[in-house]
C-alpha cells in the first residue's frame, strides 16, 4: 500500500476530527485525492487552483532570488564596498556575500508572510468547517516582494493579519474578495506606517541603523537609499542608466525592481495560460498613453523647470515602465483572476485604466509615489461595473439583431 | 429593577444591545466616523447626543397630541435644531478647544438619523416617560459604540486615551515604543473607523446569532 493510499484511509479514518481542513489542505497540496464526483459529466483537467498557484509562485521565484541579490548588493554598494555592477551578469552584482546578507534579511519576510497569513486560513478553515482555501499560496509570496526590506517584522505581521482577515475572510474567502489581498497588506502598511514604507532609508538594508547611529553621535557618513521615483519627485536627476533600471539594480521594494525579470515572468505566465495577456498589454498602453499625454504637455513648454511636477512629467513615458513598481504590478498584480475583469473587452478597459490612472498618480502626487498599488485597489472596485456593462452591452447588441432579423 | 417596570426596562435596555441604533440599525455613522478619532470627543458627541435626544423625546412627546401631522417634521427639526444650539453654545462657552475639535458634528447633531427616527418612530406616539426612557437608551447605545470605537482608534492610532499617553512616549522611545512599537496612522483616518465599526458589528453577530439578516 503506497503512501497516497495510507494517507488516504487515514482521512477517511478522522472524518469528523475538526482539525481535518489543516490535515487535507496539506494532503491535496502535494496529491491528487482519491475521492472522485460521482454524478455529473465532468471535466478533468490537471491545473486545478493550487496548481495555478504554484505556476504563479513558481514565476515568482526569480524575483526573489534577484531581491536577495539586489538588497545585499545595494546595502554593499551604499556603504562604498563595492563598485557598480557592469552587465547583467556583473560578479558585483552576483556573489555570494550580497546573496547572504539578503537571504538573512528576506528569508524572515517570507517566512512571517507565509506564517501570519496561513495561521488565518487554517484557523478560519476550522472555525467555518471547510476545507483550507488555497488562496493564500500567492498572496504570501507576493507580500514580501512589494514592501521595503527593512520594514520590521511585527509590521508586516500586523499587516497580513489585517489584509487576510479584512480584505479576504469577510468576503467569504479565497475567490470572493474584491481587492487584491496582497495589495490591500501593502496598502494598510502604507497608511499605517508611512516612514516605514517611504522615504530614503528604508529600501536599502542598514539604512535606518545608520540614521539612529548618526542621530545617537556616532561619525559615519549617511546611507542614502532613495527610490528613482522619490529622487525624480524632489527634481533630482536620474542617477542610474537605463540598463541599470531594466536589469533592476536599484533601490525599491525587494522584488518589484528588475524589469527583466517580470517581463520573463509576464511572458511564462502568458504562455502557461495562467496570466491574462489582455490586462498585461492594456496596462502598459494606458502607461504609455498616459506618459505620452505628460511629455507632451511639458514639450508645449505649459509646465516648466520650476513646477513641483516637472521631474515626474519630464520623465520619458518609457522610462515610468522601468522605475517603481509598475510592470510588477501590472504582470503579477492586475491579472489576479479574482479581483480583475472576467471579460475580455472588460479587461482591455481595466488594464488601460491602471496604467493610465498609476502614472497619473504618480506625478500628480509625489507624496504616494506607488500610484500602482492605489490605481489597481480603485481599478478592482470598478471591475464588477465594467463587466456588467460590458455584458448588458452585449446583450443589447443581440437582441437588436434578433429583432432586426424577426422583423 | 424595582423602579421601573420591565417594560419600561426594555426601552433603556434594547438599544443598548440587541437593537443598537448604530450597529443593528445602521443609524448615526456619519458622526460615528468622523469624531472618533480621540476619546474625549467621543464621549463628548456621546453627553451631547443623550441630552438632545433625551429631552427632545419628552418635548415632542408632551406635544404629541397637539401637532397636525402634516408639519411634524418641521415642529421636530425646531426642537432638535433649538437643542443642539444650546449644547452648542454651552461648549463654546466652556469647552472651546473641544468644540473647536467636533466642529461642524455638533451642528449636524440635526441630521443625526437616530434623533429625528426616536422623534417619529416613538415620541409621537407614546408617553413622555416612556419617551424619556426610550431617548436616554438609544442615545446610550449610540454613545456606547461611539466610545468603544473612539478608545481604540486613539490607543492604536495616537497611543493615547484621553490625551494622556499610556503606551510611552514615541518620540523618547520609552515604554512600548523602546520595543519598536510605533502608532498606526491608518487607526487616525475615517476608513479605519469604518472598519473598526465593522468589525464590532461582526463580533456581536456572532456571538447572537439571532440578529444575523439574511
Amino acid at each position: 500500500m503506497g503512501l497516497k493510499n495510507k494517507l488516504h484511509n487515514f482521512k477517511e479514518k478522522n472524518k469528523d476530527k475538526k482539525w481535518l481542513p489543516a490535515f487535507s489542505a496539506i494532503h491535496t497540496f502535494l496529491f491528487m485525492p482519491n475521492e472522485t464526483t460521482h454524478n455529473g459529466t465532468h471535466i478533468k483537467a490537471a491545473d486545478d487552483l493550487k496548481r495555478t498557484m504554484n505556476t504563479v509562485i513558481l514565476a515568482l521565484i526569480p524575483c526573489l532570488i534577484f531581491g536577495m541579490f539586489n538588497a545585499g548588493y545595494q546595502h554593499y554598494l551604499a556603504l562604498g564596498d563595492i563598485e557598480r555592477a557592469v552587465g547583467f551578469f556583473s560578479t558585483e552584482f552576483w556573489n555570494l556575500a550580497n546573496f547572504t546578507i539578503g537571504f538573512w534579511k528576506i528569508l524572515p519576510l517570507v517566512i512571517v508572510s507565509y506564517g501570519v497569513g496561513l495561521g488565518i486560513e487554517f484557523i478560519f478553515a476550522i472555525i467555518k468547517g471547510h476545507e483550507v482555501e488555497e488562496g493564500y499560496l500567492v498572496t504570501g509570496m507576493l507580500v514580501p516582494l512589494i514592501v521595503p526590506v527593512d520594514i520590521p517584522l511585527w509590521m508586516l505581521a500586523v499587516a497580513v493579519v489585517f489584509g487576510v482577515v479584512i480584505g479576504k475572510e469577510v468576503f467569504g474567502g479565497t475567490g470572493m474578495n474584491i481587492l487584491n489581498p496582497a495589495l490591500t497588506i501593502r496598502a494598510f502598511l502604507f497608511f499605517s506606517y508611512p516612514t516605514w514604507m517611504s522615504g530614503d532609508k528604508v529600501w536599502v538594508e542598514g539604512a535606518v541603523e545608520r540614521a539612529n547611529e548618526i542621530a545617537a553621535g556616532a561619525n559615519l557618513d549617511a546611507i542614502s537609499g532613495e527610490t528613482i521615483l522619490g529622487g525624480i519627485a524632489q527634481n533630482n536627476p536620474i542617477t542610474h542608466s537605463v540598463m541599470e533600471m531594466f536589469y533592476g539594480f536599484i533601490p525599491g521594494s525587494v522584488g518589484e525592481t528588475s524589469t527583466l525579470l517580470i517581463v520573463l515572468g509576464g511572458l511564462f505566465l502568458i504562455f502557461t495560460k495562467i496570466g491574462s495577456w489582455r490586462i498585461m498589454l492594456s496596462s502598459v498602453i494606458g502607461a504609455i498613453v498616459m506618459g505620452l499625454i505628460f511629455n507632451a504637455v511639458v514639450d508645449a513648454g505649459w509646465i516648466t523647470q520650476g513646477s513641483k511636477f516637472y521631474g515626474l512629467m519630464s520623465t520619458e513615458f518609457w522610462h515610468h515602465l522601468l522605475i517603481g513598481g509598475l510592470a510588477f504590478g501590472i504582470v503579477y498584480m492586475a491579472t489576479d483572476p479574482v479581483t480583475a475583469s472576467q471579460t475580455n473587452r472588460g479587461k482591455w478597459i481595466y488594464g488601460f485604466f491602471i496604467g493610465f490612472i498609476s502614472i497619473m498618480i504618480r506625478v500628480f502626487n509625489p507624496a504616494y509615489p506607488e500610484g500602482v498599488m492605489l490605481a489597481i485597489l480603485l481599478m478592482n472596485v470598478f471591475a464588477p461595473t465594467i463587466d456588467h456593462y460590458v455584458v448588458q452591452g452585449n446583450v443589447k447588441r443581440r437582441l437588436k439583431r434578433l429583432k432586426a432579423k424577426t422583423a | 429593577m424595582g423602579l421601573l417596570s420591565k417594560k419600561d426596562a426594555a426601552l433603556i435596555k434594547d438599544p443598548l444591545f440587541d437593537n443598537n441604533p448604530v450597529t443593528i440599525q445602521v443609524l448615526g455613522i456619519c458622526s460615528a466616523l468622523a469624531i472618533t478619532a480621540e476619546l474625549e470627543a467621543s464621549i463628548v458627541m456621546a453627553i451631547a447626543v443623550l441630552f438632545v435626544l433625551g429631552i427632545g423625546n419628552v418635548l415632542i412627546s408632551l406635544m404629541r397630541n397637539i401637532i397636525p401631522s402634516k408639519i411634524r417634521i418641521i415642529v421636530q427639526l425646531v426642537v432638535v435644531a433649538t437643542l443642539v444650539i444650546i449644547v452648542d453654545l454651552v461648549l463654546k462657552a466652556y469647552a472651546y478647544e473641544l468644540s473647536k475639535t467636533l466642529s461642524v458634528f455638533v451642528g449636524l447633531i440635526i441630521t443625526n438619523c437616530i434623533i429625528m427616527g426616536r422623534f417619529e418612530a416613538f415620541a409621537l406616539a407614546n408617553s413622555p416617560w416612556q419617551s424619556f426612557l426610550d431617548g436616554i437608551g438609544n442615545a446610550a447605545g449610540y454613545g456606547i459604540i461611539l466610545v468603544m470605537v473612539g478608545f481604540f482608534r486613539e490607543l492604536l492610532g495616537a497611543g493615547t486615551l484621553l490625551g494622556i499617553p499610556v503606551l510611552g512616549d514615541p518620540i523618547e522611545k520609552t515604554g512600548l515604543y523602546a520595543l519598536g512599537y510605533e502608532n498606526n496612522g491608518f487607526m487616525l483616518l475615517a476608513p479605519m473607523a469604518l472598519i473598526t465599526l465593522g468589525i464590532i458589528i461582526w463580533a456581536q453577530r456572532s456571538r447572537n446569532k439571532a440578529l444575523i439578516e439574511d
